[in-house]
């Protein structure tokens, strides 16, 4: 039961983050619609059941914030504030896409907005945050980096690397770790020598072990709400895990057969972070209409996001030949 | 009027370049306490403090990764990897990221950054100590490829290289370290792009890099003062970008050509040269081209082992000889 006397969270921060998780789902379920009509190529990985993460950061970051994320990273590109069709558009292959077609589903990039690109490497993009979050130490500056990948990225040796080195530098960083309990298709728990795959390994860097259920809304946005401003305080660095589930597969390719029935059936019934925060909203007695607008508006931006994407233009077939250097072209002689 | 080594020019480069910008700053593995295990870095942690000089832990992802990011956020990083071979620990980091973000971003992102490793062979230390890897990083789109010869090649490249604002990965030869240079300003700037003569003739072409560039001056004054054959040697200072233009003219001059290379025969950087000339020089040229490598294999340690493969002086004058007696 929630205490509606003691909120420390507001109406205006709720009703922030519904919107944000709904846009979130919206745009993943419409790219998934695209995908079976054939209109987006490629492959895509959805994060329909894990926004409550990407939204609570969205929501709690400010502008010249850093965010990292992986190939899986569509939401968190969303909740910095890009623009949907930007988003659908890159996705589509058009030229209102973030990167006009040049980097596609998995490589999103949105700088304007502290989207500092989505990273299909595993591991990779810990090392780079870490960049990110020196350049701001280093110019004494006070913005936050945020990275964030999954359960899998804990067993690869960058991961490791990057948080000895944010510690030792007392980065102002965070490192987010969407544990959705699939390393791709093997259980994590069978691969992982511990039982938290991030949360475990903290003590090993002098990190606080921080466990939290990703999938509510309103214990995730306290969690990132700390981690930031611990960072931007200069205290350091943090590693969240945050426990959550995918409503799909792995990827586009991947109907996620391995997974036990019950298991999906109970995460999608009772543990769906948009269901229940929906629930949470009623119970602090927020008018279910104003509630139902957020729901329709949302409907209504994704629906003409997806008419802008889809009457864009293709791009010029010129663009394979631009921006490999910083003058703009490809030349590598005179 | 100054004397420097090879060695000296590389901490005096990077002490110009952060001199002249703030937003420079150095790390890497034993480079500021101990001023690098070759030497190549004292005194900078002195001068500089160790906000801007950073020692790291053995993590050459990390290195690179936070190279990457303080350059995307506008500094402009000098990294160094302690040896070359050590690329291969964090190749994914310069072959996938540094490489391809700025294309993928559609140019959203830039990454002015300079990765400096030492290269090459010379020590005895074995195969995983000595390798030239130039061609490695030549072959991926978005990567400027440096390996200076001489002490104010070091200066006037590094100026360039910390300026320019895409990644650089800066060559520096071991063997080279000690080498000296009377030079008559340090003050010194070579656009990337730019090769040099280091010795002018009529009869061939050598084309080298680094050591073997230098190795391919020695044999032409040898040519020239005991067998009468005059060699031109281009030393190509950068791969990427290419001086392609005066590969070109030296070789509708000459008409022969000869490439020398440190790294195994397969895929070096002078096969595409070797492809280029037979492009652009066909019908000017006398013979095919020739290419000089170490034999496909992993670079051996005792001195007679590797003295044996890596191209040598003598082994330059032996085949310029037969290629230009047409043997």
């Amino acid at each position: 039961m929630v205490d509606i006397t003691n909120d420390d969270i507001g109406e205006s921060n709720r009703l922030a983050l519904w919107e944000m998780m709904l846009k979130l789902r919206l745009v993943e379920k419409k790219a998934y619609d695209l995908f079976l009509q054939n209109l987006i190529k490629g492959t895509s990985h959805l994060a329909l059941g894990q926004e409550a993460i990407a939204g609570a950061f969205g929501v709690s970051l400010q502008e010249g914030d850093y965010t990292f994320c992986t190939y899986r990273g569509h939401a968190h590109t969303l909740a910095r504030g890009s623009s949907i069709e930007g988003v659908l558009g890159e996705l589509m292959g058009r030229q209102c896409g973030l990167m006009k077609g040049k980097g596609g589903s998995m490589h999103l990039t949105d700088v304007d907005k502290g989207v500092m690109g989505s990273y299909a490497i595993i591991g990779a993009h810990l090392t780079i945050a870490n960049g990110t979050a020196l350049a701001s130490k280093y110019n004494n500056t006070k913005e936050v980096s945020v990275c964030f990948f999954g359960d899998g990225t804990t067993n690869i040796g960058a991961f490791h690397e990057a948080l000895n080195m944010a510690q030792i530098w007392k980065l102002p960083i965070v490192f987010v770790c969407e544990n959705n309990l699939y390393m791709e298709y093997t259980p994590i728990g069978e691969v992982t020598a511990v039982e938290n795959p991030a949360a475990d390994r903290a003590s090993a860097y002098n990190m606080e072990k921080i466990i939290v259920d990703g999938n509510d809304a309103d214990e995730m946005y306290r969690t990132a709400q700390a981690a930031i401003k611990k960072a931007r305080d200069g205290d350091g660095p943090s590693l969240i895990e945050a426990k959550t589930y995918r409503h799909s597969g792995h990827s586009r390719a991947d109907p996620g057969k391995y997974r036990p029935d019950e298991e999906v059936k109970d995460w999608m019934e009772n543990k769906d972070p948009i269901t229940n925060y929906r629930k949470r909203l009623l119970e602090f007695n927020i008018d279910e209409e104003i509630i139902s607008e957020i729901e329709n508006k949302v409907k209504e931006q994704v629906e003409e996001a997806t008419e802008i994407s889809k009457a864009s233009a293709i791009p010029d077939v010129k663009e394979i030949f631009t921006d490999v250097w910083a003058d703009g072209g490809y030349k590598w002689h005179n | 009027m100054a004397q420097l080594t090879y060695r000296e020019s590389v901490s005096l480069a990077i002490a110009q370049a952060m001199r002249k910008d703030p937003k420079v700053f150095f790390i890497g593995e034993d480079v500021g306490a101990a001023g690098g295990v070759f030497k190549a870095t004292v005194g900078l942690l002195d001068e500089f403090g160790k906000d801007r000089v950073m020692d790291t832990p053995i993590s050459e992802q990390a290195i690179l990764g936070a190279a990457m990011g303080a350059a995307m956020a506008g500094l402009r990083p000098i990294a160094e990897i302690m040896f070359s071979d050590f690329l291969a620990v964090c190749w994914d980091i310069v072959a996938n990221q540094i490489a391809k973000t700025r294309y993928m971003s559609d140019g959203q992102i830039n990454i002015p950054l300079v990765i400096r490793t030492a290269n090459g062979g010379g020590s005895k230390f074995g195969a995983q100590h000595s390798q030239s890897l130039e061609n490695w990083s030549m072959m991926i789109p978005g990567l400027k490829v440096v390996a200076p010869s001489s002490p104010g090649d070091v200066l006037g490249l590094m100026n360039s290289a910390v300026n320019d604002p895409d990644p650089v990965i800066f060559y520096e030869h071991k063997s080279l370290y000690a080498s000296k240079e009377e030079l008559e300003s340090t003050e010194l700037s070579i656009p990337l792009g730019q090769s040099n003569i280091l010795h002018e003739g009529s009869d061939i072409t050598i084309i080298g890099l680094a050591l073997m560039a230098q190795r391919a001056k020695k044999a032409a004054i040898e040519l020239k003062e005991k067998h009468n054959i005059n060699a031109k040697v281009i030393d190509l200072r950068t791969l990427v970008p290419l001086d392609l233009q005066s590969i070109k003219s030296a070789i509708n001059e000459t008409g022969l050509a000869m490439t020398v290379e440190e790294n195994p025969r397969l895929c070096g950087w002078g096969a595409e040269i070797s492809s280029l000339i037979t492009e652009h020089c066909f019908n000017n040229l006398k013979g095919p081209v020739t290419r000089l490598t170490t034999p496909h294999v992993p670079l051996p340690s005792a001195d007679i082992l590797e003295d044996n493969t890596i191209p040598s002086v003598d082994v330059i004058v032996q085949e310029v000889i037969k290629k230009v007696k047409g043997e």
